[in-house]
């Protein structure tokens, strides 16, 4: 049985009329700016004042009128269910949006808001694959600090560093909450099914990060005091691929139910971007740029000098204890499907088990997943038990 | 019967295989090359080192153009790569896989460096992180920001410059064993922006009635492929002499554009088109338009490698940042605004009769917001929108007989409104 907690969390992010941001704008008077996935510099616009929102499309309970009309048939999900949200009115609360560097369809999606929405803030975030602090990180710092100016000249309060130090302690210790959700997953992830805490850190990307620390505080404290939950006899897998579109909840029920513990995952992945706390002395904007540049996890969005790709997959099924990983990819998704063949092969050096599946946000039929999934899952359980 | 082609096309056609051959006979000559993509490229740079250039997608499109393609794809997909990924990489790692044999028969050199111009296509990084895997070669990363605000920005240019300056040049400077030489890298960016003066006007030629070229088909089988790989040689400047004053002939004798079929009889219809050609069935998408009397006068995709038109020539008087601003003011590096802006403007100054998009399903970077751009060139011109999907490489999207009625339709559309209008 889920816990209250979340359920509310589920509530929260399936609202696609963005209510909560509506309140809070409400009730502060502040710039609701919206971002897309992957990463954004969420620390910097809770400095200003701001509400970074996260949008991750419509997912599973939207329907499509408008939003076909934008793109072909061979473009993945989230642009077009994005689009839709903003003909239809749900993404009017927001003062702005944000495209970060994810892929092709991202950035041309800030080109469309440009055009359909003129007077609204529409900002292609770029950022470094260069990662020199000397070079990559100078030009990210001109990248926040020219959006700092553009959310200020809109009525955001100008950037401050002290407002920007106290904003970085915030969110280490919202991270360090998330550190923490994880850390019980991979320990015990009948606790914590992977639906409730994605239901959470989906929440969290609707509300101010005081508001994701305590939500994330009461679910962990509700969780570990909760003995009702037992062990069963699930495989433990990684899912890998699902760092942009999102599946639906539906899906990752699924998989849960076809006999895998999620122990890890790629899911709302903003969280997780930097890994470790951003120090809180010295320059507080030159920190947020080193920790992007230096503590950023290893994802198919940012170039790997080294070229060892798929390491640090490997090194996640290590750590996690996961006896197989899940290609989880969107349908048309670049990043993740070009990636995915070197992943692969990363995999398959290491001898660990996989099986790769597509999905959209809006699927709705789970029952080949479940069954591909579920076989997968017995396969890993008996080879566990050889 | 054979049709008689123009001295250019004979010339470019020498100078692309000679370029073939030397870089197949890299292993016996000990010449370098540089594997690097065509938007972005650093081609005076690679040269000032005595370095070869091999661009990728020419390779693939070249693949399909021989009919290569399909089986490239196919070996590509057996190895796990995703059907709904760019053709163009999964041409040209099944080109690998079976032999890397060129599009004149000769193996071509694996690569001695992966110049990665990250240059407005998210794919290429994949690409060459692929490749990396493929070849186990050094690779040399070159961020280029996109113009998200439709400006170049100092900061930008500063960004790109200083990984000419940390990255590029020195790992250049290791792969050819010569040290950078500014002063040679002027003269051919010299050399480059007097072959720049020629293309422009090649392509400006297009506003006459009767355009003199074929700014689409033509554009990329004979106008604009030696640019890339040749920029900053005498060679680029002598071709793009010769072929100005093949233009300026047919101008004179009032002459249409040279078509496989021969002379365009007669111009009936001029279109601005947007995106990539299909290359598996190149002639035959070519005589779709030219049965119909249909003459591109302007492209985008001729524009990938540089937009010239708009007033950019290579500047040696400040070699690194020019080749930054080239870089940074590639067609795929511009947003969408700024694509609207100049199709406006060439559906006006060309004297259109509308906007025809080609979207291909491989490429996202060009595809994703085709529809928006449609709708916005055809409220701003008034000048009617036709839309065709198929892709680059791969013929299994390449519709022939879908592809022909939509075209035909859209072109009677065209003649009708014009007749109308009249």
């Amino acid at each position: 049985m889920s816990l209250a907690i979340a359920e509310q969390a589920e509530a929260l992010w399936r609202d696609l009329s963005f209510s909560s941001v509506a309140r809070w704008k409400a009730e502060t008077g502040g710039l609701a700016v919206g971002y897309m996935p992957v990463w954004a510099p969420r620390e910097l616009l809770h400095a200003q004042g701001c509400l970074p929102v996260g949008i991750f499309g419509g997912g599973q309970d939207l329907e499509i009128i408008r939003g076909d009309a934008y793109y072909q048939s061979y473009i993945c999900h989230i642009p077009r269910s994005t689009i839709e949200l903003a003909l239809n009115g749900s993404l009017d609360v927001l003062d702005g949006m944000l495209f970060p560097a994810t892929c092709d369809v991202i950035r041309n999606l800030s080109g469309i808001w440009k055009l359909k929405f003129p007077g609204k803030l529409a900002r292609y975030l770029d950022v470094p694959q260069n990662f020199d602090p000397e070079v990559g990180g100078v030009f990210l710092r001109h990248e926040l600090l020219d959006l700092a100016a553009e959310l200020a000249a809109r009525g955001a309060r100008p950037y401050d560093p002290e407002a920007l130090r106290r904003s970085l302690a915030l969110h280490n210790e919202n991270r360090a909450l998330v550190r923490r959700l994880h850390a019980l997953r991979v320990e015990s992830p009948w606790k914590v099914p992977a639906s409730e805490a994605y239901s959470l850190l989906r929440a969290s990307l609707l509300v101010p990060v005081e508001e994701s620390t305590a939500m994330l505080r009461a679910y962990l404290e509700a969780v570990e005091a909760d003995t009702s939950r037992r062990p069963m006899d699930q495989a433990r897998i990684l899912l890998t691929g699902s760092f942009c579109e999102q599946p639906p909840l539906g899906l990752i029920r699924t998989l849960e139910r076809s006999g895998c513990y999620i122990v890890d995952d790629d899911f709302v992945q903003v969280h997780r971007w930097i890994r470790g706390d951003v120090p809180l002395t010295g320059d507080p904007l030159e920190a947020l740029v080193q920790a992007f540049l230096g503590d950023g996890i290893e994802s198919p969005l940012r170039f790997v000098t080294d070229g060892s790709k798929g390491t640090e997959l490997v090194e996640r099924v290590r750590q996690t204890g996961a006896e197989g990983v899940l290609f989880c990819a969107p349908s048309f998704c670049d990043p993740a499907l070009l990636d995915q063949p070197m992943a692969v092969a990363a995999v398959e050096r290491a001898g660990i088990p996989w099986t790769a599946f597509k999905y959209a946000e809006n699927n709705g039929q789970f029952q080949v997943i479940r069954e591909q999934a579920g076989t997968f899952a017995d396969a890993l359980k008996l080879w566990s038990g050889a | 019967m054979s049709v008689q082609k123009d001295d250019s096309q004979v010339r470019q056609k020498e100078m692309i295989a000679t370029h073939y051959t030397r870089l197949s006979r890299c292993p016996d000559s000990g010449e370098k090359n540089v594997y690097t993509f065509v938007p972005g490229n650093l081609t005076e740079l690679l040269r000032s080192f005595d370095l070869l250039p091999v661009l990728p997608e020419i390779n693939a499109l070249q693949s399909a153009i021989r009919g290569k393609s399909k089986d490239y794809i196919a070996t590509a997909e057996k190895l796990g790569h995703s059907e709904d990924v760019c053709t163009y990489v999964k041409c040209d790692l099944g080109m690998m896989k079976s032999g890397n044999v060129g599009p004149t028969g000769e193996r071509l050199p694996s690569p001695d460096l992966l110049l990665l111009s990250y240059t407005g296509c998210f794919t290429f990084m994949k690409w060459f992180e692929i490749l990396r895997q493929e070849y186990r070669c050094p690779v040399a990363m070159l961020h280029v920001p996109y113009q998200g605000d439709g400006a170049v920005t100092a900061a930008m240019r500063t960004y790109v410059v200083r990984q000419l300056q940390e990255t590029v040049i020195p790992m250049l400077e290791k792969i050819s064993g010569k040290k950078y030489d500014e002063d040679r890298l002027k003269e051919m960016l010299a050399r480059s922006a007097a072959a720049e003066d020629d293309l422009v006007a090649v392509l400006e030629s297009a506003k006459r009635r009767p355009s003199p070229i074929d700014a689409y088909f033509g554009g990329v089988y004979y106008i604009g492929p030696i640019f890339t790989a040749f920029r900053g040689t005498e060679e680029a400047v002598d071709y793009y002499r010769l072929l100005r004053a093949e233009v300026e002939e047919r101008i004179r004798l009032g002459q249409g554009p040279v078509t496989p079929e021969g002379d365009l009889p007669a111009e009936r219809l001029r279109v601005v088109v947007e995106g990539p050609p299909n290359w598996t069935s190149f002639r035959a998408f070519w005589k779709m338009f030219t049965d119909e009397g249909a003459v591109a006068v302007a492209s985008t995709y001729t524009k990938v490698g540089g937009v010239y038109d708009a007033g950019f020539r290579h500047d040696p008087a400040r070699p690194l940042e020019t080749l930054a601003d080239y870089c940074m003011g590639c067609y795929t590096n511009l947003n969408l605004p700024s694509r609207v802006d100049m199709l406006v403007r060439y559906v006006r100054e060309y004297q259109a009769d509308g906007l025809l998009i080609n979207s291909v399903k491989s490429c996202n970077s060009f595809s994703a917001g085709q529809l928006m751009i449609l709708r916005e060139v055809e409220s701003r011109t008034g000048r009617p929108g036709g839309f065709i999907e198929s892709d680059l490489v791969d013929p299994r999207y390449f519709s022939a007989a879908n592809i022909k009625n939509r075209l035909e339709s859209y072109f009677q559309m065209l003649e009708q409104k014009r007749t109308g209008a009249a």
